[in-house]
């Protein structure tokens, strides 16, 4: 709020300087006069330019909602009836793995996901391959395996309830939980 | 967590004193029998007269009037049987130990008269008789007494159900028998699925847990009071059995991997499930009695939904391997794995019959979902019996002739509920139950 303000009034003085009009120069007699005085005229009164810095506003540090903040998403999504990363599932993935890195004492539950279009066993299944492919990916940067737990919920846990693409692509998912010890 | 709820819903004893009624059966004659041609469907159901029982006590008027009912309620769900308007009958009996006039129930074109009287022989005890005529034959096709305590007089309606459609179709019936399924409630992201019961009509239904934890998928033993269902309460989802006798439950074996998927074996001495391991789910028969674990399939595909033949020799699954989810037929060693299904769609939750014949699935194709059958020798003959937005999980009626599937409507607010469909596919009709349903799986006939 207090920087937005303070670009918008920044942004009304440019603004003002920009449309002065410059005043007309007067007409100097050629060696005759003498030189004009030029008078200072006293300087105004400003008030000091100061920087606001921003108050970090995001959830503190090292908490499940944190996680979730600097990662993007705690979910990355797939096609129908798929299990690969995608290059951008991948982006998603890093920075996950960056957050888990930084906080080590976390652990991690894989919730595979499918949408409401299959048979529930089967479903169950393709959920366990979805988490399967990100606890790979985590292993595969670094995550110790011990911290990465998988788990299936198949068709059981959609995040969007109605019947169409949108939500369908919301479902097919595989959700990162982290656990962090004492109050998260 | 989930602790079982009392033992109420265990099957009660039923005595059935099948006491052929002697002096009054007739020879039973080849020819101008009632029969129904059960596989074609009727095209026409057989016109069916069920007065009231009589009732000899107060005690038992009420039952007397429910019992033919519930007999009644039974054989039209069939779609085989249309039961004449009591209002019609003409002869009123007052005694069922004697001819009924069989021109008086033709004047109203019953082919077939229930008449049935109630003995109360102390306030724990009922004895049921019935006799079943043929009209037009003229003669007596059964005749049975059973007995039993008063408040399970529904059982002895459904055995009596039963009688009659193996008297005239010939086939076992299914009347007398119970359906496991998933309660459901609350929005659909935030569902409450509940592991429950109830008898073949709906009645009776009732919990049999009371954690508020994930359940599905549950399904039968073959002795009917066992059942294995899927549980989330260690945190991923496993195996487990319940008694539904002594609500004694278990966790199968020991596994650190999730399960998935179980069904018994015909005899009932083995589970068959998958076990998910590095993201893939694979086939697996644990013996109860050795407590060992065989695995059967090692394919990179999804290996999933086993359910073996009733003779036990084979198991159709589904799996991915080929690219699209289809079906599988295996040895139940695991050798011998040959595909079965190659329509255009994904094939998927097969059930074998339990009379050996068909496989029934579900079928998605183009945005619909169908429950479908298709021989089970050589995957030929494929029928599609439903059609809607989603259409799921079939399950067999003890004589392999009805399926039961979970059907779940569209959108936001969507629905589960448990529909049955013959196999005509014409005979298709919703099963009551006290709230939203899912998953359901058919018991055998009672003992």
């Amino acid at each position: 709020m207090k920087l937005n303000t303070l670009i918008a009034v920044t942004f009304i003085l440019m603004l003002s300087a920009c449309a002065s009009t410059p005043e007309p120069q007067p007409k100097i007699a050629e060696n005759t006069q003498p030189a004009p005085v030029i008078e200072q005229p006293a300087p105004i009164e400003r008030a000091p330019v100061e920087t606001i810095v921003p108050e970090y506003q995001g959830p503190q540090p090292g908490t499940v909602d944190h996680f979730k903040f600097v990662s993007g998403d705690d979910r990355v999504y797939f096609g129908f009836n798929e299990y690969t990363l995608t290059a951008q599932t991948r982006e998603v993935l890093k920075s996950q793995v960056r957050w888990l890195q930084e906080y080590s004492g976390a652990i991690v539950v894989i919730g595979g996901n499918a949408d409401e279009r299959g048979t529930r066993e089967y479903n169950l299944a393709l959920g366990a391959r979805r988490a399967d492919a990100v606890k790979d990916f985590f292993v595969s940067q670094g995550i110790s395996s011990g911290r990465i737990t998988t788990v299936s919920y198949g068709k059981e846990r959609p995040i969007d309830g109605r019947s169409n693409e949108e939500a369908w692509a919301l479902n097919r998912n595989a959700h990162s939980a982290v656990l962090v010890g004492g109050n998260s | 967590m989930n602790n079982t709820i009392g033992l109420s819903k265990a099957v009660k004893p039923l005595f059935v004193l099948v006491i052929f009624l002697m002096g009054l059966i007739v020879s039973v004659g080849a020819n101008a029998q009632l029969e129904i041609d059960i596989v074609r469907g009727a095209p026409e159901p057989v016109p069916v007269a069920i007065p009231n029982f009589l009732s000899s006590h107060p005690d038992t008027d009420k039952i007397a009037k429910d019992m033919a009912s519930v007999i009644a309620a039974d054989l039209e769900r069939s779609g085989l049987f249309r039961v004449l308007d009591q209002g019609s009958y003409i002869e009123k009996q007052s005694d069922i130990n004697y001819q009924p006039r069989f021109s008086e129930w033709r004047l109203i074109n019953a082919k077939a008269l229930l008449s049935g009287q109630i003995i109360r022989e102390n306030s724990n005890r009922l004895k049921v008789e019935f006799r079943l005529w043929d009209i037009y034959g003229t003669e007596q096709l059964d005749g049975k007494r059973l007995a039993t305590t008063p408040d399970n007089w529904r059982r002895i309606a459904h055995k009596i159900a039963d009688n009659i459609y193996k008297r005239l179709t010939g086939e076992s019936g299914y009347f007398d028998s119970r359906i496991v399924y998933i309660a459901e409630s609350g929005p659909k992201t935030d569902r409450r699925k509940r592991l429950s019961i109830m008898d073949a009509d709906g009645a009776n239904a009732q919990y049999l847990l009371t954690g508020a934890g994930l359940v599905l998928t549950p399904r039968f033993s073959p002795s009917a009071q066992t059942i294995t269902y899927l549980s989330w309460e260690t945190g991923r989802s496993q195996v487990y059995l319940l008694d539904i006798e002594t609500g004694r439950r278990e966790l199968l074996g020991n596994f650190t991997n999730m399960t998935i998927a179980p069904r018994f074996s015909p005899d009932g001495e083995k589970l068959i499930f998958s076990m998910v391991k590095r993201g893939n789910s694979d086939i697996y028969v644990f013996d109860l009695r050795s407590r060992t674990t065989t695995r059967l399939t090692t394919n990179q595909g999804i290996d999933v939904s086993p359910s073996f033949s009733p003779d036990g020799r084979n198991v159709v699954f589904n799996s991915d391997r080929g690219g699209s989810p289809q079906l599988y037929i295996m040895n139940a060693d695991g050798s011998n794995v040959r595909r079965l299904s190659f329509g255009k769609g994904r094939y998927t939750a097969p059930a074998w019959s339990p009379r050996g014949d068909l496989i029934a699935f579900t079928k998605s194709n183009q945005g619909k979902f169908h429950i479908g059958v298709m021989d089970a020798n050589d995957g030929r003959g494929e029928r599609l019996l439903t059609n809607s937005y989603l259409d799921e999980g079939p399950t067999w009626s003890p004589n392999g002739r009805v399926i039961l599937f979970t059907r779940e409507t569209r959108g936001l607010n969507g629905r589960s509920a448990i529909w049955s469909v013959d196999l005509t596919g014409r005979n298709l009709q919703k099963v009551p139950t006290p709230g939203a349903a899912s998953d359901p799986a058919w018991s055998p006939i009672l003992p």
